[in-house]
């Protein structure tokens, strides 16, 4: 893959304003940077003496440990924040916990924030970058970059890819990410899970629906399970746990129905038994430990882009 | 000495007068209409060029005293109110404590007195403290002022106790105002559940939770041959099954807000929490039902839900900030601009839907028309004069608009209530 693109943006906010181009050179400047990880000495100076934020107000390990050591193996100093969500509710909004961090000469914040549109409010308000690490049920764009990163690798293509993604397509905002940033590389995308859990004019993005989840393992490339929060079932969404592992887990039985070169991924932290079976989630078929591994590459390539446009 | 109001085109609900005429408002009344009246000493209105209408009148408003001072008062929303050519104002009994007793009523409108600018009218709750639990004491509400009734910001889900409500204030003659959305449906939606929801990925609030309730109310309103008024409709399918039961002879009446009429659930995609509002923003097909059922009638009435917020409160991202947003001092550019100005309805009409029906459903039998005998609550526009909404431009104490920038058509040139100037573009 060649592109000609250039990185003209301060922010990675979300997939659906980026081009095919800009998302081809993400992936293309991330493959550089997979590299360095390999490496005895696994650093490089293309960030020195910048300072990277996380700040996350929802729990989360790997996506903030990844982002921290894409930062160090940049040579960036990097500083980890949990807020609590009820920091911000007595009487300090979101921007202003986000401008007293920036007043410490900060050059780009990593935001994860349950509500849907927060890394928006902060681009707009804060001079740093920001790059959003997954806000509400909108996008988790780093996550869908590593999924694409992680297909190519394996398929050598995207284009013409059936991808399908399964399981909690309303609250998913991987599911979201990687519709819009699949479609726009040429994949088709087919999103199966429960009709409740399933949002209301998701055609409109671009994508088949489907409720059966051997028809789709048949017809896929490649399935990426999503995490099944066991909230959904106190609230209603589902009849129970049991029933769901039943209609939409993945198990080495009905994965044995899939093509040849079949392959399962997983954004983490996985259900075992629940979405995925513990074998097939360890099996030949399954690449969740690379998707891991590219996920710093990745989220190198989106530092350095971001914080290279700064400067120019 | 009175107010002489000269060269004024009259325009009311059934007519648009074709002369200039002279208006004298005495001791708060309008005392004659003619075309020629001596100056005398009376204090002079020069009306040319503009047109005069009676008091504008809205019935859905929050004024948020008592109990959130911060983001408004009797005082700021008065001003706001004046400001935007209305003469008089309901104000909804969600404030802190709730409007559901003599005193709390007694205070607004001694409160309102005060300040002297505008008519406010308290709405009294449906339920003590809205909790949906017990009826407020209806009679006592009414003989301390309260001409209807609502729980607004809420349904009264409970529906025996919906039926029981609308029974007893049928007996006392008093307008129940039913806010229509079930919260199990709606459970925690912060805009309209569709396509764009779901490229946002925000909650949903599906249309459904309203038209549940709209069709259970004109069912109890049948059943029990009572009056009900449905506050701030934001469907297409709300319009049809009112449109229906008004056929039928249903004693529904209904209203709808400029925003519904205005904008799409497209504006949630900026994020600016001034466009979350409940019921909230809905599709084209809903906004352009919503314009033919003003123009048909369908609609009885404008209303602005004005629903004042600080910056504070609006300012944690969408999921979090409060319902609502400011509109005493656009609505009636927003109507000029949307639906007088693209002929979907004219200026008798628009008077009609902003002052002699809400005086209609309401029982402001001295309000609603320029005519002797009547009070002397007139608006003067200049409704072809266009302006553009700025922040630093609003009298509210609360700025959550997301008007803020456009261009609107329609000035409001004087507001007088009772007689006595108000509010005058250049400054009182």
């Amino acid at each position: 893959m060649t592109t000609t693109a250039t990185w003209t943006r301060k922010h990675l906010l979300g997939l659906q304003e980026l081009s095919r181009e800009e998302i081809e050179l993400v992936l293309e400047t991330a493959k550089s940077f997979k590299e360095v990880s390999s490496r005895d000495v696994k650093k490089v100076p293309a960030l020195r003496g910048k300072t990277v934020v996380t700040l996350f107000f929802e729990p989360s390990t790997r996506t903030r440990v990844s982002f921290e050591l894409a930062a160090k193996r940049l040579s960036a100093d990097t500083l980890n924040i949990t807020a609590s969500v009820s920091s911000t509710t007595k009487g300090e909004t979101l921007l202003d916990t986000a401008k007293n961090i920036e007043a410490m000469s900060v050059d780009a914040m990593v935001v994860r924030h349950g509500t849907s549109g927060a890394p928006m409010i902060l681009a707009e308000g804060l001079n740093c970058s920001v790059i959003n690490a997954g806000d509400g049920c909108r996008e988790h764009p780093t996550q869908a970059l590593l999924d694409m990163f992680t297909l190519q690798e394996k398929f050598g293509r995207i284009e013409g890819l059936k991808v399908a993604i399964v399981g909690d397509i309303l609250h998913s905002r991987v599911a979201r990410s990687n519709i819009w940033g699949l479609t726009k590389l040429g994949a088709k995308v087919t999103v199966c899970g429960p009709a409740t859990l399933m949002p209301r004019g998701i055609e409109s993005m671009g994508v088949q629906v489907s409720y059966d989840i051997k028809d789709v393992i048949r017809n896929s490339d490649a399935i990426i399970a999503l995490r099944l929060q066991k909230e959904r079932q106190e609230a209603k969404f589902l009849p129970s746990m049991r029933e769901y592992a039943q209609l939409f887990g993945i198990n080495a039985v009905k994965l044995s129905e899939g093509k040849d070169g079949l392959i399962v991924m997983h954004p983490g932290p996985t259900n075992r038994g629940l979405e995925l079976s513990a074998e097939v989630a360890d099996g030949k078929q399954s690449v969740i430990l690379d998707q891991v591994t590219n996920g710093v590459a990745v989220r190198m390539a989106v530092l350095y882009l971001v914080l290279g446009t700064k400067e120019s | 000495m009175g107010l002489l109001i000269k060269n004024a085109i009259i325009v009311n609900a059934d007519k648009i007068g074709k002369e200039a005429q002279c208006i004298l408002c005495e001791n708060g009344k309008i005392t004659k209409i003619a075309a020629s009246i001596p100056d005398g000493n009376h204090e002079i209105v020069d009306a040319k060029g503009k047109k005069v209408l009676p008091g504008l009148i809205d019935i859905h408003i929050h004024l948020r005293q008592p109990g959130r001072e911060d983001k408004e008062t009797i005082e700021t929303g008065s001003r706001a109110a004046v400001k935007g050519g209305f003469t008089s104002v309901f104000c909804m009994p969600n404030t802190h404590p709730v409007i559901d007793n003599a005193m709390v009523v007694d205070f607004i409108i001694r409160e309102a007195e005060r300040v002297g600018l505008c008519n406010v009218y308290p709405i009294g709750a449906i339920t003590k403290g809205q909790n949906d639990q017990e009826l407020t004491d209806m009679a006592e509400l009414k003989s301390a002022g309260c001409l209807a009734l609502s729980d607004d910001g809420k349904s009264v889900l409970n529906s025996r106790l919906f039926r029981l409500a609308m029974e007893y204030a049928k007996m006392l003659d008093l307008l129940i105002i039913e806010h229509c959305q079930d919260p199990l449906l709606t459970a925690g939606g912060v805009m309209n559940e569709g396509d764009v929801s779901t490229r946002l990925g925000l909650k949903g609030d599906p249309g459904i939770a309203e038209t549940v309730t709209v069709a259970r109310d004109i069912e109890i309103a049948r059943y029990l041959d009572a009056r009900v008024h449905l506050a701030h409709m934001s469907l297409k399918r709300s319009i049809d099954l009112i449109r229906a039961a008004k056929a039928e002879g249903i004693k529904v009446t209904a209203e709808a807000c400029p925003h519904h009429f205005v904008l799409t659930d497209e504006a949630c995609a900026s994020f600016d929490t001034s466009t979350k509002v409940n019921p909230p923003l809905r599709s084209k097909e809903d906004v352009e039902a919503i314009k033919a059922a003003i123009a048909d009638g369908t609609i009885d009435c404008i209303v602005t839900d004005h629903a004042p917020h600080t910056n504070e409160d609006k300012e944690v991202g969408f999921d979090g900030a409060p319902f609502g947003l400011i509109g005493l001092e656009t609505s009636l550019g927003l109507t000029i601009k949307e639906l007088v100005k693209p002929g979907i309805i004219d200026l008798r009409q628009m008077v009609d839907r902003m002052s002699t029906s809400p005086a209609r459903i309401t029982g402001l039998k001295s309000k609603g028309a320029v005519k002797e005998g009547l009070d002397a609550d007139i608006t003067i526009i200049d409704e072809n004069r266009e302006w553009t909404v700025t922040r630093e431009g609003f009298v509210s104490k609360s700025k959550n608009s997301p008007f803020v920038g456009w261009k609107l058509t329609g000035v409001v040139e004087y507001t007088i209530c009772g007689g006595k100037i108000v509010y005058r573009a250049g400054g009182v």
